[in-house]
């Protein structure tokens, strides 16, 4: 007699890959692709695979100045294409992403590492919906931005754009859309281990013929984001990355006339009270630190339990955990893929480390295999975690998540201000009067009650505090990128 | 008769509704700038140190969240209260602005009048800023979303050191309309009228440590105010150095700077009671909320 099978585990279910990505890229600099004047370049790797994508060009300082001399030519001609017109352009980028939606999902995931779900469902469609969005507001800036004289307001100008490898095309989404809806032009330099989605969002704009100049993206790495901090023709900086280097910024544009806005870190808090639905609240903590491998940077990294219902909530948690799926990134069944960078997992790995030698008491899934090759991290949370541990206090940017309880409101609203950050936080209760009085109390740019990690090209997003300044979409996303 | 010798008067620092010497013992002149045979003493104020201001940071601090909490309508009318105040001194106010030398009296009237209708601008704000700047975002989940403007907590700002009394206003009044708790280092060369604004203040029931002054060197307050970790937002109106030293201070706890040209009209354009004011001063928090049975 044979024995029923208990194997219950999914067949692969690969997404095709079928994606043209060329052995490597130049700069895209005044409408067309250049070799830089560097002469170097970098080579990107599948982080689910280590094996070489494509090679992306490093621009030096001399490429950065043709980018920006490009951007600062173009502005004359852009600021003046009357606002229907340039809304027609943001349309017809919104259009192209959409229709190559499907490539641009699989090459990010390639080059990120982020489950295809992810990139296939979030991602993409986000970065469509920033361009179709902010399309709309071409026309309607001298009421959405209003001057005292009542006319539209004027753009501020070159726009040197950095953005992190965490969500790339959506994040070259938030900062271009907006710029270009405002008359800016705009020098995007995306994170060096992503840039492949960026590159390909240049096809799309020469397939559109958006004016040469209007945007530049020039990839590299540390000293090309310096090299475009520090030219002295750029009248904007957009920051979202890590505090260190938004701190970095900040001190390089001191005493120029350089507007600045910073998106950065975030140790953010996720609360659930005893009285909210348990099974959704769980749900609900699964996405706040293990979605994009927790790589995110208003992810709920610390989460405030009530203490009557901690037992239960750690439990389901725990029961939850083991059933992610950990593994190739491209299978539309993964849940959890591949970290973005060996030096990201090394980090990651030093943090684990750290939280039990500080005392804290460690939960994975420790018997899931890995595949053999890549950057992997399975996901875990900590609990005996003190507020003054370093995994409660730093942020990790890893599906490692610190388990904290509280017996009242005013203890959680204590606990989950207790940070420097302040970008978002989580409420979970079924009480909507209580939701909307901690809401009000935590010192956070986004708050989401009974959900998380939701973005909307209409809702403002940005930090309090160490977390930044500034917003990005809705109006006040526009603000920034008004004279 | 003999003649009435003068009292001359030595303004104190105002910090957390009190109003001490700095503790420092320092003091120095405030001269008559009309008085062409090179300014004579007209009165003393103190000269505020580097403890000083922490000591008015620490109860800006202790007030700014009862303050932020408080509801618009009522900061709206103790701003109201402070217009009034105002008012009443207006003579003393035009004669404290014409000793900065820099106007005759009829300008100095007008620069009192617009500064005291400002205020009254601003009063109105407060329980409106959420409705201009704020609002529902359409997102395109089942998700009620929604933006509101909050302070964001402890700011210091240097006052222009021309127009002594509007140019303070218009910098220290969004800040305080808005929630926040506010150091304010007035004009140096000019700072009386300011000194009166802060006399006003507990008649208007601004609450203790929501609006502090202090008078002294600017020198030696603005590498300390871009170093303390504990001030969320500078709004400054100084020289270009100096405006360097506060921006390098960006890097210490990300707090928010807003500049404005010391060389600014105060008096024109409409734009210094518009919601621009609020720069630096205000977040914008957004809160998502699910929306199903």
């Amino acid at each position: 007699m044979t024995t029923p099978s208990t194997n219950w585990d999914y067949a692969p279910a690969p997404e095709s890959t079928k994606v043209e990505i060329k052995t490597q890229y130049g700069l895209f600099i005044d409408g067309a692709f250049r070799e830089p004047r560097s002469g170097r370049s970098i080579e990107t790797i599948n982080p689910a695979t280590e094996s070489s994508l494509s090679r992306i060009a490093e621009a030096d300082a001399m490429d950065v100045n043709l980018a920006v001399v490009a951007a600062r030519k173009a502005l004359k001609n852009w600021r003046r294409v009357p606002a229907l017109e340039r809304a027609k352009y943001l349309y017809r980028i919104a259009r192209r992403i959409q229709e190559r939606a499907r490539e641009l999902a699989v090459l990010e995931t390639m080059d990120n590492g982020k489950p295809i779900r992810e990139s296939r469902d979030e991602d993409v469609p986000q970065a469509a919906a920033h361009f179709f969005h902010h399309a709309g507001w071409c026309d309607k800036l001298r009421w959405a931005c209003p001057t005292s004289n009542g006319s539209a307001p004027e753009p501020i100008g070159v726009c040197g754009q950095i953005i992190p490898w965490n969500f790339p095309l959506m994040m070259a989404a938030w900062k271009i859309a907006p710029a270009l809806a405002c008359g800016n032009t705009v020098v995007l330099k995306p994170a060096e281990t992503t840039s492949l989605t960026a590159l390909h969002l240049a096809e799309i704009l020469q397939e559109i013929d958006l004016p040469p100049g209007v945007v530049n993206i020039i990839t590299g790495a540390g000293e090309t984001g310096r090299e475009l901090v520090a030219h002295g023709d750029v009248d904007k900086i957009a920051f979202t990355g890590s505090t260190d280097v938004g701190r970095a910024i900040a001190s390089t544009v001191a005493g120029t006339k350089k507007r600045l806005t910073l998106e950065l870190g975030g140790k953010s808090p996720n609360i659930i009270f005893a009285d909210a639905a348990i099974d959704q609240a769980v749900e609900g903590i699964v996405s706040s630190i293990w979605a994009n491998q927790g790589q995110v940077c208003c992810a709920g990294s610390r989460l405030l339990v009530e203490e009557s219902v901690a037992d239960e909530v750690i439990e389901k948690l725990r029961l939850r955990m083991r059933s992610l799926r950990v593994g190739d990134p491209l299978d539309k069944n993964t849940d959890v893929g591949a970290i973005n960078s060996r030096a990201q997992l090394d980090r990651i790995e030093s943090f684990i480390k750290l939280g039990v030698a500080e005392g804290a008491q460690r939960h994975d899934i420790s018997d899931v295999a890995l595949p053999s090759k890549g950057f992997w991290c399975k996901p875990c949370f900590f609990t005996a975690v003190q507020p003054a541990h370093t995994i409660a206090r730093e942020e990790i940017f890893g599906p490692v998540l610190a388990v904290m309880t509280f017996r009242t409101p005013d203890e959680a609203v204590a606990r989950a201000n207790n940070t420097m950050y302040g970008l978002s936080a989580g409420i979970w209760t079924s009480r909507g009067s209580k939701a909307y009085e901690i809401a009000r109390q935590i010192k956070a740019g986004v708050i989401w009650c009974n959900t998380f990690n939701q973005f909307d090209p209409a809702a403002p997003f940005g930090g309090y505090r160490e977390s930044g300044f500034g917003r990005e979409g809705g109006r006040s996303g526009l603000s920034a990128y008004c004279a | 008769m003999t003649e009435r010798s003068e009292i001359t008067k030595t303004w104190k620092l105002f910090i957390g509704g009190a109003f001490p010497r700095s503790e420092s013992g320092r003091v120095a002149p405030v001269k008559d700038l009309t008085d062409r045979s090179g300014g004579k003493a007209l009165a003393y104020a103190a000269q505020a140190s580097r403890k000083d201001l922490r000591d008015a940071v620490e109860a800006a601090r202790a007030a700014q969240e009862k303050w932020a909490a408080s509801s618009g309508y009522l900061r709206g009318q103790i701003i109201y209260r402070l217009a009034e105040l105002l008012d009443g001194r207006r003579e003393e106010l035009i004669e404290a602005v014409r000793m900065s030398g820099r106007v005759g009296k009829s300008k100095a009237r007008t620069e009192v009048e617009v500064a005291i209708d400002r205020t009254l601008s601003f009063a109105g704000w407060c329980d409106k800023l959420d409705s201009v700047v704020g609002g529902r975002n359409a997102v395109a989940g089942p998700f009620h979303c929604f933006s509101q403007i909050e302070a964001t907590g402890v700011v210091a700002v240097f006052a222009p050191e021309e127009f002594p009394l509007i140019g303070f206003l218009t910098l220290v009044l969004p800040a305080i309309a808005c929630g926040c708790s506010v150091i304010a280092m007035p004009s140096s060369v000019e700072p009386i009228p300011a000194l009166i604004v802060a006399e006003c203040a507990p008649s208007a029931d601004i609450p203790p440590g929501v609006l502090n002054v202090l008078t002294g060197l600017r020198e030696e307050l603005v590498p300390v105010v871009a170093a303390h970790r504990d001030i969320d937002a500078v709004v400054a109106s100084v020289e270009p150095e100096m405006a360097k030293i506060l921006q390098l201070g960006v890097a210490e706890n990300l707090k928010r700077v807003r500049l404005v040209d010391p060389q600014a009209k105060f008096l024109e354009d409409l734009a210094w009671s518009s919601p621009s004011a609020f720069q630096a001063v205000t977040e914008v928090k957004t809160v998502w909320h699910t929306v199903g049975l």
